[in-house]
């Protein structure tokens, strides 16, 4: 008789720790299934969130905005290594497109095609992104690179170990290995100068006030306006990036 | 100029087109080319061997053991590329004890610690223990030790015993085939999943690193049995070597398949990076994807093997057919692997340009370097050959069980 009470008492303490590890192995499961719905993710809800808006209108290709970036970051100042930059287009009669942007625009630019065969041409600064549905934060392996509470993103680079995935996955081409930290460098929006109040540097030092970053959920502020009263557009929607830098009259020949 | 850019001053002064200023290095070189080389090898090998084990083919026997000790050397190997890459290597722990989940990389580490402790290690394990045991008594010194300890102390080799070692080697290497398929399908996925590559983001990727992952192994395992009987001056087993010819031509067709199949759909649908793309094909990639990889790592290889199926000339040609096809097939998957991790950095995202790739000699991502890291894995195989020689274990027949 205790023989069998004590079996029934076993069997149920097997059962409950059964259930209990069950369980806990069940619920170290489901998000690992949420790891593949990233790039589905809506976008957040109330605070500050920062996005950024460029006026292509307004560009003049000075490059004061690679330029400021470079000081401001201490970005090598070798042509392979930008933050942020600008790239001159220049679309022919024939239809045929021609880009340059030789040492980021930061000397200037200077038109090599004749103007009887260009039908337009303009500036286009580039610079991260800042998207919230990042690649480059999908793919980083240990969760170096993320995104701030305020949307900015970010790398730490304590942490990161340099496999350059993040560098394949960003489909604007805005990060870069930097060669004494080994470690994924981009456009940080000038966290430390947001943090303080100011404006990143690129925004300050642009002569024309092409661009502007500011809080995309307030509706009231120069950024969400700018927005509301332009035809914007981002680059390469069609891979779903989430990006936050509006293009005011950008052209389909920008990629 | 400073020395450290000279090289990518170099590149700049090649760019063709337009490409974003920060494009001009390739991010991944010959290190990660050797990655899902090395991997696929591993993968490949491991199939061929579950081949006699679970689908009883028995044809296959002799290179069983050849097959698994093949796979667990490359494997060894598998991971040093990828750290010998990173930018700050000594970080590399860091995958593993905070793995970033929404990272197809992440999950590598994890992937790989399954397969080489819990299947690769255990099945060999497994198929070793008993001679383990008998060779300890036999030998003298260090191997003696060597076998007493790799026994791990299990001394029993009764016929009850050694059922059990066989009946828990067939569930590892049931478990092993899912897990194979795993290990280089996921290596695939990480290249597939990029979306901002168009050259990569295709969902073809993870099943054709597999297929040609199992072509490139199966072709391995069969050098190295070549090699090994011709070495021990012992002759071939023609038809073992003739039915591991037949199953690289088989899986050849379903690679050669697949692969035509993407290029065909990526053709015929023509998206926005079409135009590049054909430019990359028909110019950088011309001769490292349709002579080095089509040409003679495929049809060459699939006509001679075809042939060989309706006729059979003597043992003496079919083995030096064998050898030559063997060697061109791994040429052709290892520059598979180049078209893919090169290849798809050779053009900008923007699609206005290209940038080149010049492979350095010496250096951590230069020739010589990854020259040492496939010679590795041979010089381990000839450690392990001397261990463990398959031509000394007493015989198992793997058909008992299953």
């Amino acid at each position: 008789m205790r023989n069998k009470e004590e079996n029934l008492s076993r069997r149920r303490f097997i059962k409950k720790s059964g259930i209990t590890v069950g369980s806990v192995l069940a619920a170290s499961v489901i998000p690992s299934f949420n790891a593949v719905l990233f790039a589905s993710e809506k976008p957040k809800g109330k605070g500050l969130w920062y996005g950024i808006a460029i006026d292509i209108e307004k560009c003049i290709g000075c490059g004061s905005c690679a330029k400021s970036c470079k000081i401001e970051n201490d970005v090598p100042e070798e042509p392979f290594f930008f933050r942020s930059w600008v790239e001159q287009y220049t679309i022919k009669n024939d239809g045929s497109v021609e880009v340059v942007s030789p040492n980021g625009g930061i000397d200037g630019f200077t038109q090599t095609v004749p103007d009887d065969e260009i039908e337009k041409s303009f500036f286009v600064p580039k610079m991260c992104n800042h998207c919230y549905k990042s690649p480059c934060v999908q793919v980083c392996p240990v969760g170096a690179t993320f995104e701030s509470p305020d949307g900015v993103v970010l790398v730490d680079q304590t942490y990161c170990i340099g496999c350059k995935y993040c560098v394949q996955a960003c489909p604007y081409g805005c990060r870069y290995i930097h060669p004494t930290t080994h470690v994924a460098d981009k456009c940080t929006l000038c966290y430390h100068r947001l943090k303080k109040g100011l404006n990143p540097a690129c925004m300050d030092n642009c002569p024309t006030t092409a661009r502007i970053s500011g809080d995309l959920n307030d509706p009231e502020s120069e950024l969400s306006k700018f927005i509301k009263t332009r035809n914007v557009y981002v680059l390469k929607p069609h891979l779903n990036t989430g990006s936050k830098l509006f293009y005011n009259a950008l052209n389909q020949e920008v990629r | 100029m400073n020395p450290q850019f000279e090289h990518l001053y170099h590149a700049l002064s090649n760019v063709d087109g337009y490409i974003y200023p920060n494009e001009i290095e390739l991010s991944w070189s010959l290190l990660i080319v050797l990655y899902p080389y090395i991997t696929g090898l591993v993968a490949g090998a491991f199939i061929l061997a579950s081949l006699e084990r679970v689908f009883n083919v028995k044809a296959l026997k002799p290179t069983y053991v050849i097959a698994l000790l093949t796979a667990f050397a490359f494997m060894l190997v598998a991971t040093m590329p990828l750290i010998f890459h990173l930018g700050q290597p000594l970080r590399f722990y860091e995958i593993m004890i905070t793995p970033h989940l929404t990272s197809a990389m992440a999950i590598f580490g994890f992937v790989y610690l399954w397969y080489l402790m819990v299947v690769l290690l255990l099945e060999i394990w497994f198929d070793y223990r008993a001679d383990m045991v008998i060779w300890s008594g036999e030998s003298k010194g260090v191997k003696k030790w060597l076998y007493k300890i790799l026994s791990l102390g299990i001394t029993d080799v009764s016929p009850e015993a050694r059922r059990w070692d066989e009946k828990l080697g067939y569930i590892v290497t049931v478990i092993g085939i899912p897990s194979a398929f795993l290990l280089h399908g996921y290596v695939g996925f990480i290249f597939g999943s990029i979306k901002a590559n168009p050259w990569w983001s295709t969902v073809m990727m993870p099943v054709i690193f597999l297929f040609s992952a199992m072509v490139s192994g199966i072709a391995l395992v069969m050098l190295v049995f070549m090699a090994v009987n011709y070495i021990r001056k012992q002759k071939i087993d023609m038809l073992c070597l003739d039915t591991i010819a037949k199953y690289l031509f088989y899986i050849i067709i379903i690679d050669f398949t697949l692969e035509s199949l993407d290029q065909i759909h990526r053709i015929y649908e023509a998206e926005e990076s079409f135009e590049i793309i054909s430019l990359l094909m028909s110019g950088k990639l011309f001769v490292t994807l349709l002579i080095f990889q089509v040409l003679l790592g495929m049809i060459i290889p699939l006509l001679t093997l075809g042939a060989l199926q309706f006729y059979k000339p003597k043992e003496k040609i079919r083995q030096a057919i064998y050898f030559v096809t063997g060697i061109l097939v791994l040429v052709g998957i290892f520059f598979m692997r180049w078209n893919v991790v090169i290849g798809g950095q050779l053009f900008s995202k923007s699609f206005y340009g290209f940038t080149s790739f010049k492979l350095a000699l010496i250096g951590s991502e230069g020739f010589l370097a990854a020259s040492i890291w496939l010679i590795i894995p041979f010089i381990i195989l000839a450690f392990l050959l001397w261990l463990f020689p398959p031509w000394k274990k007493t015989q198992q027949d793997h058909s008992l069980v299953g």
